[in-house]
Protein backbone atom coordinates (compact mmCIF):
# COMPACT_ATOMS: atom_id res chain seq x y z
CA UNK A 1 0.00 0.00 0.00
CA UNK A 2 2.26 2.73 -1.22
CA UNK A 3 -0.23 5.34 -2.25
CA UNK A 4 0.94 8.88 -2.83
CA UNK A 5 -0.32 11.77 -0.73
CA UNK A 6 -2.43 12.87 -3.67
CA UNK A 7 -4.04 9.44 -3.83
CA UNK A 8 -4.84 9.60 -0.13
CA UNK A 9 -6.55 12.96 -0.58
CA UNK A 10 -8.47 11.79 -3.64
CA UNK A 11 -9.60 8.61 -1.86
CA UNK A 12 -10.98 10.52 1.11
CA UNK A 13 -12.67 13.25 -0.82
CA UNK A 14 -14.10 11.32 -3.72
CA UNK A 15 -13.29 7.75 -4.78
CA UNK A 16 -13.63 6.21 -1.32
CA UNK A 17 -15.70 8.90 0.38
CA UNK A 18 -16.92 7.59 3.75
CA UNK A 19 -20.41 9.02 3.28
CA UNK A 20 -21.07 8.32 -0.40
CA UNK A 21 -19.01 5.21 -1.16
CA UNK A 22 -18.21 3.37 2.06
CA UNK A 23 -21.60 4.36 3.49
CA UNK A 24 -20.11 4.46 6.98
CA UNK A 25 -21.25 6.63 9.86
CA UNK A 26 -24.73 6.97 8.42
CA UNK A 27 -26.36 7.38 11.83
CA UNK A 28 -24.96 10.86 12.57
CA UNK A 29 -24.94 11.64 8.86
CA UNK A 30 -28.68 11.22 8.60
CA UNK A 31 -29.67 12.42 12.07
CA UNK A 32 -27.69 15.65 12.27
CA UNK A 33 -27.99 16.89 8.70
CA UNK A 34 -31.18 18.91 9.31
CA UNK A 35 -29.35 22.19 8.75
CA UNK A 36 -25.93 23.43 7.68
CA UNK A 37 -24.63 24.57 11.06
CA UNK A 38 -25.40 21.33 12.89
CA UNK A 39 -23.83 19.44 10.01
CA UNK A 40 -20.74 21.63 10.01
CA UNK A 41 -20.37 21.37 13.80
CA UNK A 42 -20.52 17.61 13.83
CA UNK A 43 -18.36 17.43 10.72
CA UNK A 44 -15.56 19.46 12.31
CA UNK A 45 -15.73 17.34 15.47
CA UNK A 46 -15.44 14.24 13.29
CA UNK A 47 -12.45 15.66 11.36
CA UNK A 48 -10.57 16.39 14.59
CA UNK A 49 -11.38 12.94 15.97
CA UNK A 50 -10.24 11.24 12.77
CA UNK A 51 -6.93 13.11 12.61
CA UNK A 52 -6.14 12.52 16.30
CA UNK A 53 -7.21 8.88 16.36
CA UNK A 54 -5.50 8.02 13.06
CA UNK A 55 -2.23 9.63 14.21
CA UNK A 56 -2.27 7.88 17.59
CA UNK A 57 -3.17 4.51 16.12
CA UNK A 58 -0.40 4.87 13.57
CA UNK A 59 2.06 5.90 16.28
CA UNK A 60 1.24 2.87 18.39
CA UNK A 61 0.95 0.40 15.53
CA UNK A 62 4.32 -1.27 16.23
CA UNK A 63 3.59 -1.70 19.94
CA UNK A 64 0.05 -3.02 20.02
CA UNK A 65 -0.40 -6.77 19.85
CA UNK A 66 -2.85 -7.67 17.07
CA UNK A 67 -5.05 -9.67 19.47
CA UNK A 68 -6.04 -6.62 21.45
CA UNK A 69 -5.84 -3.97 18.74
CA UNK A 70 -9.59 -3.27 18.51
CA UNK A 71 -10.04 -2.45 22.24
CA UNK A 72 -6.95 -0.25 22.04
CA UNK A 73 -8.37 1.62 19.03
CA UNK A 74 -11.67 2.08 20.82
CA UNK A 75 -9.85 3.49 23.87
CA UNK A 76 -7.90 5.92 21.71
CA UNK A 77 -10.99 7.07 19.83
CA UNK A 78 -13.02 7.39 23.02
CA UNK A 79 -10.29 9.52 24.64
CA UNK A 80 -10.18 11.81 21.62
CA UNK A 81 -13.95 12.15 21.53
CA UNK A 82 -14.14 12.85 25.27
CA UNK A 83 -11.62 15.64 24.88
CA UNK A 84 -13.54 17.11 21.95
CA UNK A 85 -16.78 16.87 23.88
CA UNK A 86 -15.25 18.87 26.74
CA UNK A 87 -13.88 21.46 24.32
CA UNK A 88 -17.25 21.88 22.62
CA UNK A 89 -19.04 22.08 25.94
CA UNK A 90 -16.72 24.89 26.95
CA UNK A 91 -16.52 26.98 23.79
CA UNK A 92 -19.57 26.07 21.69
CA UNK A 93 -22.07 25.41 24.44
CA UNK A 94 -25.16 26.19 22.32
CA UNK A 95 -24.05 23.86 19.56
CA UNK A 96 -23.08 21.27 22.16
CA UNK A 97 -26.66 21.31 23.48
CA UNK A 98 -28.14 21.05 19.97
CA UNK A 99 -25.95 18.13 18.91
CA UNK A 100 -26.52 16.36 22.22
CA UNK A 101 -25.86 12.63 22.23
CA UNK A 102 -24.36 12.70 18.72
CA UNK A 103 -21.04 14.08 19.97
CA UNK A 104 -20.29 11.17 22.33
CA UNK A 105 -21.68 8.86 19.64
CA UNK A 106 -18.78 9.82 17.36
CA UNK A 107 -16.98 7.02 19.23
CA UNK A 108 -19.20 4.50 17.53
CA UNK A 109 -18.88 6.08 14.06
CA UNK A 110 -17.71 3.14 11.95
CA UNK A 111 -15.87 5.46 9.59
CA UNK A 112 -13.37 6.23 12.37
CA UNK A 113 -12.62 2.72 13.58
CA UNK A 114 -12.73 1.63 9.94
CA UNK A 115 -9.91 4.03 9.05
CA UNK A 116 -7.96 3.05 12.17
CA UNK A 117 -8.11 -0.62 11.24
CA UNK A 118 -7.81 -0.35 7.46
CA UNK A 119 -5.35 2.49 7.04
CA UNK A 120 -3.76 3.96 10.17
CA UNK A 121 -2.59 0.62 11.58
CA UNK A 122 -0.57 -0.02 8.40
CA UNK A 123 0.82 3.39 7.52
CA UNK A 124 3.22 5.98 8.83
CA UNK A 125 2.02 8.84 11.02
CA UNK A 126 1.97 11.61 8.38
CA UNK A 127 0.09 9.42 5.94
CA UNK A 128 -2.39 8.31 8.60
CA UNK A 129 -2.99 11.90 9.73
CA UNK A 130 -3.52 13.03 6.14
CA UNK A 131 -5.89 10.13 5.57
CA UNK A 132 -7.84 11.14 8.67
CA UNK A 133 -8.03 14.71 7.43
CA UNK A 134 -9.11 13.72 3.91
CA UNK A 135 -11.71 11.24 5.13
CA UNK A 136 -12.98 13.74 7.68
CA UNK A 137 -13.28 16.50 5.10
CA UNK A 138 -15.00 14.10 2.70
CA UNK A 139 -17.46 13.10 5.42
CA UNK A 140 -18.06 16.73 6.40
CA UNK A 141 -18.61 17.69 2.77
CA UNK A 142 -21.38 15.13 2.41
CA UNK A 143 -22.84 16.13 5.77
CA UNK A 144 -22.91 19.82 4.85
CA UNK A 145 -24.28 19.14 1.36
CA UNK A 146 -27.17 17.12 2.77
CA UNK A 147 -27.66 19.71 5.51
CA UNK A 148 -27.83 22.56 2.98
CA UNK A 149 -30.26 20.65 0.76
CA UNK A 150 -32.56 19.82 3.67
CA UNK A 151 -32.38 23.27 5.20
CA UNK A 152 -33.19 25.08 1.96
CA UNK A 153 -36.06 22.81 1.00
CA UNK A 154 -37.38 22.29 4.51
CA UNK A 155 -37.26 25.72 6.04
CA UNK A 156 -36.20 28.03 3.24
CA UNK A 157 -33.01 29.31 4.85
CA UNK A 158 -29.28 28.69 4.87
CA UNK A 159 -26.85 28.96 7.80
CA UNK A 160 -29.65 29.36 10.33
CA UNK A 161 -28.30 29.47 13.93
CA UNK A 162 -24.82 30.27 12.67
CA UNK A 163 -24.14 32.13 15.95
CA UNK A 164 -23.86 28.74 17.67
CA UNK A 165 -20.66 28.11 15.74
CA UNK A 166 -19.26 31.54 14.91
CA UNK A 167 -20.39 33.69 17.82
CA UNK A 168 -22.84 36.58 17.81
CA UNK A 169 -21.86 38.00 14.42
CA UNK A 170 -22.97 34.66 12.94
CA UNK A 171 -26.60 35.80 13.15
CA UNK A 172 -25.86 38.04 10.16
CA UNK A 173 -24.99 35.01 8.05
CA UNK A 174 -28.53 33.66 7.92
CA UNK A 175 -29.84 33.73 4.34
CA UNK A 176 -33.59 33.53 3.93
CA UNK A 177 -34.69 32.14 0.60
CA UNK A 178 -38.43 31.91 1.29
CA UNK A 179 -40.59 32.23 4.45
CA UNK A 180 -40.34 29.28 6.79
CA UNK A 181 -44.05 28.41 6.82
CA UNK A 182 -43.86 27.46 3.13
CA UNK A 183 -41.16 24.90 3.79
CA UNK A 184 -41.42 21.33 2.59
CA UNK A 185 -41.62 19.60 5.95
CA UNK A 186 -40.64 16.19 4.59
CA UNK A 187 -37.09 17.41 3.99
CA UNK A 188 -36.60 18.08 7.71
CA UNK A 189 -38.07 14.73 8.74
CA UNK A 190 -35.94 11.54 8.73
CA UNK A 191 -37.22 10.37 5.30
CA UNK A 192 -35.85 13.61 3.84
CA UNK A 193 -32.38 12.64 5.04
CA UNK A 194 -32.56 9.28 3.29
CA UNK A 195 -33.93 10.82 0.11
CA UNK A 196 -31.23 13.52 0.05
CA UNK A 197 -28.55 10.89 0.70
CA UNK A 198 -29.86 8.69 -2.11
CA UNK A 199 -29.93 11.62 -4.52
CA UNK A 200 -26.36 12.62 -3.65
CA UNK A 201 -25.11 9.06 -4.21
CA UNK A 202 -26.96 9.01 -7.53
CA UNK A 203 -25.34 12.29 -8.56
CA UNK A 204 -21.89 10.98 -7.61
CA UNK A 205 -22.42 7.79 -9.59
CA UNK A 206 -23.65 9.82 -12.53
CA UNK A 207 -20.53 12.02 -12.49
CA UNK A 208 -18.32 8.92 -12.23
CA UNK A 209 -20.11 7.30 -15.14
CA UNK A 210 -19.70 10.45 -17.24
CA UNK A 211 -16.00 10.65 -16.38
CA UNK A 212 -15.47 7.01 -17.22
CA UNK A 213 -17.21 7.37 -20.55
CA UNK A 214 -14.66 10.00 -21.60
CA UNK A 215 -11.51 8.64 -23.25
CA UNK A 216 -8.74 8.47 -20.66
CA UNK A 217 -5.60 10.33 -21.76
CA UNK A 218 -2.65 7.96 -22.00
CA UNK A 219 -0.34 7.79 -19.02
CA UNK A 220 -2.97 8.87 -16.51
CA UNK A 221 -2.62 6.97 -13.22
CA UNK A 222 -5.23 4.31 -12.69
CA UNK A 223 -7.03 4.95 -9.45
CA UNK A 224 -7.23 2.03 -7.09
CA UNK A 225 -10.55 0.26 -6.86
CA UNK A 226 -12.50 1.50 -3.84
CA UNK A 227 -12.58 -1.04 -1.06
CA UNK A 228 -15.19 -0.82 1.65
CA UNK A 229 -14.66 -1.69 5.27
CA UNK A 230 -17.14 -2.16 8.03
CA UNK B 1 -48.22 -5.39 -22.53
CA UNK B 2 -49.57 -8.39 -24.40
CA UNK B 3 -47.49 -11.48 -25.02
CA UNK B 4 -48.76 -12.81 -28.30
CA UNK B 5 -47.61 -16.28 -29.18
CA UNK B 6 -48.01 -17.01 -32.83
CA UNK B 7 -47.58 -20.71 -33.39
CA UNK B 8 -49.97 -23.35 -32.03
CA UNK B 9 -53.57 -22.43 -31.29
CA UNK B 10 -52.92 -20.77 -27.93
CA UNK B 11 -55.69 -18.94 -26.20
CA UNK B 12 -54.92 -15.23 -26.05
CA UNK B 13 -55.48 -14.05 -22.48
CA UNK B 14 -58.14 -11.38 -22.14
CA UNK B 15 -56.19 -9.41 -19.56
CA UNK B 16 -53.47 -7.03 -20.64
CA UNK B 17 -51.95 -4.55 -18.20
CA UNK B 18 -53.71 -1.65 -19.90
CA UNK B 19 -57.00 -3.57 -19.96
CA UNK B 20 -56.84 -4.30 -16.24
CA UNK B 21 -55.93 -0.73 -15.38
CA UNK B 22 -58.76 0.64 -17.51
CA UNK B 23 -61.31 -1.61 -15.82
CA UNK B 24 -60.15 -0.26 -12.46
CA UNK B 25 -60.58 3.25 -13.86
CA UNK B 26 -64.18 2.48 -14.93
CA UNK B 27 -64.87 1.07 -11.48
CA UNK B 28 -63.72 4.32 -9.88
CA UNK B 29 -66.27 6.39 -11.81
CA UNK B 30 -69.39 5.94 -9.61
CA UNK B 31 -67.55 6.71 -6.36
CA UNK B 32 -65.83 9.71 -7.94
CA UNK B 33 -69.16 11.05 -9.17
CA UNK B 34 -70.60 10.62 -5.67
CA UNK B 35 -67.70 12.56 -4.20
CA UNK B 36 -68.19 15.29 -6.83
CA UNK B 37 -71.89 15.46 -5.92
CA UNK B 38 -71.10 15.99 -2.24
CA UNK B 39 -67.82 17.89 -2.29
CA UNK B 40 -68.25 19.95 -5.43
CA UNK B 41 -66.28 20.50 -8.63
CA UNK B 42 -63.02 20.35 -6.71
CA UNK B 43 -62.98 16.56 -6.94
CA UNK B 44 -63.18 16.61 -10.73
CA UNK B 45 -60.66 19.45 -10.99
CA UNK B 46 -58.23 17.51 -8.80
CA UNK B 47 -58.72 14.25 -10.67
CA UNK B 48 -58.16 15.94 -14.05
CA UNK B 49 -55.11 17.90 -12.94
CA UNK B 50 -53.59 14.94 -11.09
CA UNK B 51 -54.03 12.71 -14.15
CA UNK B 52 -52.50 15.40 -16.35
CA UNK B 53 -49.47 15.78 -14.06
CA UNK B 54 -49.03 12.03 -13.61
CA UNK B 55 -49.05 11.40 -17.32
CA UNK B 56 -46.59 14.25 -17.89
CA UNK B 57 -44.21 12.94 -15.22
CA UNK B 58 -44.59 9.41 -16.56
CA UNK B 59 -43.78 10.59 -20.08
CA UNK B 60 -40.76 12.55 -18.84
CA UNK B 61 -39.41 9.65 -16.81
CA UNK B 62 -40.02 7.06 -19.52
CA UNK B 63 -38.30 9.30 -22.06
CA UNK B 64 -35.39 9.90 -19.68
CA UNK B 65 -35.01 6.16 -19.22
CA UNK B 66 -34.98 5.62 -22.97
CA UNK B 67 -38.12 3.51 -23.12
CA UNK B 68 -40.92 3.79 -25.70
CA UNK B 69 -43.11 6.60 -24.37
CA UNK B 70 -46.41 5.96 -26.09
CA UNK B 71 -46.40 2.21 -25.46
CA UNK B 72 -45.78 2.77 -21.76
CA UNK B 73 -48.41 5.47 -21.43
CA UNK B 74 -50.84 3.05 -23.08
CA UNK B 75 -50.93 0.88 -19.96
CA UNK B 76 -52.89 3.65 -18.15
CA UNK B 77 -51.13 2.96 -14.86
CA UNK B 78 -50.10 6.61 -14.49
CA UNK B 79 -53.71 7.69 -14.96
CA UNK B 80 -54.79 5.30 -12.21
CA UNK B 81 -52.10 6.49 -9.80
CA UNK B 82 -53.03 10.13 -10.44
CA UNK B 83 -56.71 9.43 -10.01
CA UNK B 84 -56.31 7.54 -6.72
CA UNK B 85 -54.01 10.26 -5.41
CA UNK B 86 -56.55 12.95 -6.33
CA UNK B 87 -59.33 11.13 -4.47
CA UNK B 88 -57.19 10.99 -1.32
CA UNK B 89 -56.53 14.71 -1.01
CA UNK B 90 -59.07 17.43 -0.13
CA UNK B 91 -61.03 18.72 -3.14
CA UNK B 92 -59.88 22.33 -2.78
CA UNK B 93 -56.18 21.56 -2.25
CA UNK B 94 -53.89 24.01 -4.05
CA UNK B 95 -52.29 22.97 -7.31
CA UNK B 96 -48.75 22.64 -5.93
CA UNK B 97 -49.94 19.91 -3.56
CA UNK B 98 -51.08 17.99 -6.64
CA UNK B 99 -47.81 18.68 -8.40
CA UNK B 100 -45.57 17.55 -5.52
CA UNK B 101 -47.74 14.55 -4.71
CA UNK B 102 -47.85 13.24 -8.27
CA UNK B 103 -44.12 13.92 -8.67
CA UNK B 104 -43.33 11.75 -5.67
CA UNK B 105 -45.84 9.12 -6.77
CA UNK B 106 -44.58 8.78 -10.33
CA UNK B 107 -40.94 9.89 -10.25
CA UNK B 108 -39.78 8.65 -6.84
CA UNK B 109 -42.10 5.80 -5.89
CA UNK B 110 -42.49 4.34 -9.38
CA UNK B 111 -39.67 5.15 -11.78
CA UNK B 112 -36.72 5.41 -9.41
CA UNK B 113 -37.56 1.86 -8.37
CA UNK B 114 -37.67 0.64 -11.96
CA UNK B 115 -41.12 1.52 -13.25
CA UNK B 116 -44.37 -0.40 -13.36
CA UNK B 117 -43.99 -3.87 -11.92
CA UNK B 118 -40.91 -3.06 -9.85
CA UNK B 119 -42.26 -0.54 -7.37
CA UNK B 120 -42.36 -2.01 -3.86
CA UNK B 121 -44.73 0.71 -2.65
CA UNK B 122 -48.09 1.84 -3.92
CA UNK B 123 -47.20 5.03 -5.87
CA UNK B 124 -50.46 6.90 -5.20
CA UNK B 125 -50.15 6.30 -1.47
CA UNK B 126 -46.50 7.37 -1.38
CA UNK B 127 -47.54 10.64 -3.04
CA UNK B 128 -50.38 11.07 -0.57
CA UNK B 129 -48.29 10.33 2.52
CA UNK B 130 -45.56 12.73 1.36
CA UNK B 131 -47.99 15.63 1.06
CA UNK B 132 -49.87 14.56 4.21
CA UNK B 133 -46.80 14.72 6.45
CA UNK B 134 -45.38 17.78 4.68
CA UNK B 135 -48.44 20.03 4.42
CA UNK B 136 -50.71 19.17 7.35
CA UNK B 137 -52.75 22.38 7.06
CA UNK B 138 -53.65 22.10 3.38
CA UNK B 139 -54.46 18.43 3.76
CA UNK B 140 -56.97 18.93 6.58
CA UNK B 141 -59.36 21.31 4.80
CA UNK B 142 -62.21 19.05 3.67
CA UNK B 143 -65.19 21.04 2.40
CA UNK B 144 -68.56 20.21 3.89
CA UNK B 145 -71.59 19.67 1.65
CA UNK B 146 -73.76 22.26 3.50
CA UNK B 147 -70.99 24.81 3.43
CA UNK B 148 -70.70 24.32 -0.30
CA UNK B 149 -74.47 24.57 -0.82
CA UNK B 150 -74.54 27.93 0.92
CA UNK B 151 -71.48 29.21 -0.86
CA UNK B 152 -71.97 27.34 -4.15
CA UNK B 153 -68.56 27.49 -5.75
CA UNK B 154 -68.91 27.38 -9.50
CA UNK B 155 -66.62 25.30 -11.64
CA UNK B 156 -64.51 28.31 -12.58
CA UNK B 157 -64.26 29.51 -8.98
CA UNK B 158 -63.16 26.04 -7.95
CA UNK B 159 -60.52 25.97 -10.64
CA UNK B 160 -59.34 29.40 -9.54
CA UNK B 161 -59.17 28.28 -5.90
CA UNK B 162 -57.11 25.25 -6.85
CA UNK B 163 -54.72 27.24 -9.01
CA UNK B 164 -54.19 30.21 -6.67
CA UNK B 165 -54.73 28.52 -3.31
CA UNK B 166 -57.08 31.36 -2.30
CA UNK B 167 -60.85 31.24 -1.99
CA UNK B 168 -62.92 33.75 -4.05
CA UNK B 169 -63.69 37.04 -2.27
CA UNK B 170 -66.18 36.84 0.55
CA UNK B 171 -65.58 33.19 1.39
CA UNK B 172 -63.80 31.80 4.40
CA UNK B 173 -62.21 28.38 4.78
CA UNK B 174 -63.91 28.01 8.15
CA UNK B 175 -67.33 28.49 6.59
CA UNK B 176 -67.06 25.86 3.90
CA UNK B 177 -64.94 23.18 5.59
CA UNK B 178 -65.52 20.93 8.55
CA UNK B 179 -63.85 17.98 10.20
CA UNK B 180 -64.15 14.66 8.42
CA UNK B 181 -65.90 11.95 10.47
CA UNK B 182 -62.66 10.40 11.67
CA UNK B 183 -61.30 13.82 12.67
CA UNK B 184 -64.53 14.67 14.42
CA UNK B 185 -64.64 11.41 16.34
CA UNK B 186 -61.04 11.85 17.40
CA UNK B 187 -61.43 15.44 18.59
CA UNK B 188 -64.69 14.78 20.39
CA UNK B 189 -63.41 11.76 22.25
CA UNK B 190 -60.29 13.64 23.30
CA UNK B 191 -62.48 16.47 24.59
CA UNK B 192 -64.51 14.02 26.70
CA UNK B 193 -67.63 13.35 24.62
CA UNK B 194 -68.89 9.83 24.13
CA UNK B 195 -69.15 8.08 20.78
CA UNK B 196 -72.97 8.15 20.92
CA UNK B 197 -72.98 11.90 21.37
CA UNK B 198 -70.88 12.27 18.24
CA UNK B 199 -72.89 9.91 16.06
CA UNK B 200 -76.18 11.50 17.12
CA UNK B 201 -75.16 14.81 15.60
CA UNK B 202 -77.36 15.66 12.59
CA UNK B 203 -74.37 15.33 10.28
CA UNK B 204 -74.26 11.60 10.75
CA UNK B 205 -76.27 9.11 8.72
CA UNK B 206 -76.61 5.54 9.86
CA UNK B 207 -72.91 4.84 10.46
CA UNK B 208 -70.83 7.85 9.57
CA UNK B 209 -71.26 11.27 7.96
CA UNK B 210 -73.81 10.90 5.15
CA UNK B 211 -71.56 11.95 2.28
CA UNK B 212 -68.78 9.57 3.29
CA UNK B 213 -71.23 6.71 3.54
CA UNK B 214 -72.52 7.37 0.05
CA UNK B 215 -69.07 7.70 -1.44
CA UNK B 216 -68.19 4.46 0.35
CA UNK B 217 -71.27 2.68 -1.01
CA UNK B 218 -70.49 3.65 -4.58
CA UNK B 219 -66.82 2.71 -4.28
CA UNK B 220 -68.08 -0.60 -2.88
CA UNK B 221 -70.22 -0.98 -5.99
CA UNK B 222 -67.19 -0.37 -8.22
CA UNK B 223 -65.16 -2.80 -6.12
CA UNK B 224 -67.79 -5.52 -6.43
CA UNK B 225 -67.79 -5.04 -10.20
CA UNK B 226 -64.00 -5.50 -10.19
CA UNK B 227 -64.47 -8.72 -8.23
CA UNK B 228 -67.12 -9.86 -10.71
CA UNK B 229 -64.79 -9.07 -13.60
CA UNK B 230 -62.03 -10.97 -11.78
CA UNK B 231 -59.68 -8.01 -11.96
CA UNK B 232 -59.10 -8.44 -8.22
CA UNK B 233 -59.60 -11.45 -5.97
CA UNK B 234 -61.72 -11.43 -2.83
CA UNK B 235 -58.84 -12.15 -0.41
CA UNK B 236 -57.47 -8.67 0.30
CA UNK B 237 -60.71 -6.63 0.51
CA UNK B 238 -62.56 -9.24 2.56
CA UNK B 239 -59.74 -9.92 5.00
CA UNK B 240 -58.96 -6.21 5.37
CA UNK B 241 -62.54 -5.09 6.09
CA UNK B 242 -63.23 -8.14 8.24
CA UNK B 243 -60.15 -7.56 10.37
CA UNK B 244 -60.90 -3.87 10.71
CA UNK B 245 -64.49 -4.65 11.74
CA UNK B 246 -63.47 -7.45 14.10
CA UNK B 247 -60.81 -5.48 15.94
CA UNK B 248 -63.09 -2.43 16.08
CA UNK B 249 -65.88 -4.73 17.32
CA UNK B 250 -63.80 -6.15 20.16
CA UNK B 251 -62.92 -2.70 21.48
CA UNK B 252 -66.44 -1.41 20.88
CA UNK B 253 -67.94 -4.20 22.99
CA UNK B 254 -65.41 -3.46 25.73
CA UNK B 255 -66.23 0.25 25.89
CA UNK B 256 -68.85 1.57 23.43
CA UNK B 257 -68.53 5.10 24.82
CA UNK B 258 -64.87 5.43 23.98
CA UNK B 259 -64.38 3.25 20.90
CA UNK B 260 -66.41 3.83 17.73
CA UNK B 261 -68.48 1.03 16.23
CA UNK B 262 -67.11 -1.34 13.56
CA UNK B 263 -69.59 0.06 11.02
CA UNK B 264 -68.27 3.57 11.65
CA UNK B 265 -64.72 2.41 10.98
CA UNK B 266 -65.64 0.56 7.80
CA UNK B 267 -67.71 3.41 6.36
CA UNK B 268 -65.44 6.32 7.30
CA UNK B 269 -62.37 7.63 5.58
CA UNK B 270 -60.61 5.51 3.04
CA UNK B 271 -61.46 2.02 4.33
CA UNK B 272 -63.63 0.89 1.41
CA UNK B 273 -61.79 2.55 -1.44
CA UNK B 274 -58.58 1.34 0.24
CA UNK B 275 -59.78 -2.23 0.50
CA UNK B 276 -60.90 -2.55 -3.11
CA UNK B 277 -58.72 -0.13 -5.06
CA UNK B 278 -55.55 0.66 -3.14
CA UNK B 279 -54.59 -2.46 -1.21
CA UNK B 280 -55.30 -4.65 -4.25
CA UNK B 281 -52.61 -3.00 -6.41
CA UNK B 282 -51.21 -6.06 -8.21
CA UNK B 283 -47.60 -4.82 -8.05
CA UNK B 284 -47.12 -3.87 -4.43
CA UNK B 285 -49.53 -6.31 -2.74
CA UNK B 286 -48.86 -9.93 -1.78
CA UNK B 287 -49.61 -12.41 -4.56
CA UNK B 288 -50.24 -15.82 -3.02
CA UNK B 289 -53.79 -16.53 -1.72
CA UNK B 290 -52.72 -17.00 1.91
CA UNK B 291 -50.31 -14.11 1.62
CA UNK B 292 -53.12 -11.89 0.38
CA UNK B 293 -55.29 -12.80 3.34
CA UNK B 294 -52.48 -11.95 5.77
CA UNK B 295 -51.69 -8.79 3.81
CA UNK B 296 -55.30 -7.60 4.01
CA UNK B 297 -55.57 -8.53 7.68
CA UNK B 298 -52.39 -6.60 8.43
CA UNK B 299 -53.76 -3.50 6.73
CA UNK B 300 -57.05 -3.77 8.62
CA UNK B 301 -55.29 -4.16 11.97
CA UNK B 302 -52.78 -1.36 11.36
CA UNK B 303 -55.54 0.94 10.10
CA UNK B 304 -57.44 0.46 13.36
CA UNK B 305 -54.37 0.84 15.55
CA UNK B 306 -53.16 4.03 13.85
CA UNK B 307 -56.66 5.53 13.67
CA UNK B 308 -57.28 4.90 17.34
CA UNK B 309 -53.92 5.50 18.97
CA UNK B 310 -51.80 7.12 16.26
CA UNK B 311 -51.18 10.71 15.29
CA UNK B 312 -53.35 10.92 12.17
CA UNK B 313 -57.12 10.56 11.82
CA UNK B 314 -57.03 8.17 8.88
CA UNK B 315 -54.48 5.47 8.43
CA UNK B 316 -55.26 3.41 5.36
CA UNK B 317 -52.36 4.94 3.42
CA UNK B 318 -49.85 4.30 6.20
CA UNK B 319 -51.17 0.78 6.74
CA UNK B 320 -50.92 -0.02 3.03
CA UNK B 321 -47.34 1.27 2.83
CA UNK B 322 -46.28 -0.63 5.95
CA UNK B 323 -47.77 -3.84 4.64
CA UNK B 324 -46.18 -3.24 1.20
CA UNK B 325 -42.87 -3.61 3.01
CA UNK B 326 -43.69 -7.10 4.28
CA UNK B 327 -45.47 -8.29 1.14
CA UNK B 328 -42.37 -10.06 -0.31
CA UNK B 329 -41.82 -11.85 3.01
CA UNK B 330 -45.46 -12.92 3.15
CA UNK B 331 -45.17 -14.27 -0.39
CA UNK B 332 -42.03 -16.17 0.52
CA UNK B 333 -43.60 -17.97 3.48
CA UNK B 334 -46.99 -18.66 1.95
CA UNK B 335 -45.99 -20.24 -1.33
CA UNK B 336 -48.66 -22.69 -2.39
CA UNK B 337 -47.62 -26.33 -2.61
CA UNK B 338 -46.71 -27.32 -6.12
CA UNK B 339 -48.60 -30.40 -7.26
CA UNK B 340 -46.45 -33.48 -6.76
CA UNK B 341 -44.14 -31.86 -4.20
CA UNK B 342 -44.27 -32.47 -0.48
CA UNK B 343 -45.67 -29.68 1.68
CA UNK B 344 -42.83 -28.96 4.05
CA UNK B 345 -40.14 -28.05 1.54
CA UNK B 346 -39.68 -24.43 0.59
CA UNK B 347 -38.45 -23.66 -2.88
Amino acid sequence: MNSTYLDIIREGLWTNNPGLVQLLGLCPLLAISGNVINALGLGIATIVTLVVSNSLVSLLREHVRPEIRIPVYVLIIASAVTAIELVMNAWFHGLFLVLGIFIPLIVTNCAIIGRAEAFASRNSVPRAALDGLAMGVGFTGVLVAIGALREVIGQGSLLDNAHLLFGEWGRELRIEIFPQEHGFLLALLPPGAFLAMGLLIAVKNLIDARLEAKPIPSGAPESQPATSHT
Amino acid sequence: MRFRTCTSPHLIPGHSVGGVMRQVLYALVPGTLAMTWFFGWGVLVNVSLAILFSVLFEALMVAARGRPVLATLGDSSAILAGWLFALAIPPLAPVWVLLIGTAFAIVVAKHLYGGLGYNPFNPAMVGYVVVLVSFPRELSLWPSPEGLTNASLTFLQTLQTTLTGRLPDGMEWDAITRASPLDMMRESIVSGQTVTEVTQSPLFGSFSQTEWEWAGNLFLLGGLWLLYRRVITWHIPVSMLLTLATVAGIFWVMDPDYFASPAFHVFSGAAIIGAFFIATDPVSAATTPKGRILFGAGIGLLTYVIRTWGGYPDAVAFAVLLMNMVAPTLDHYTRPRIFGHSRDRHG
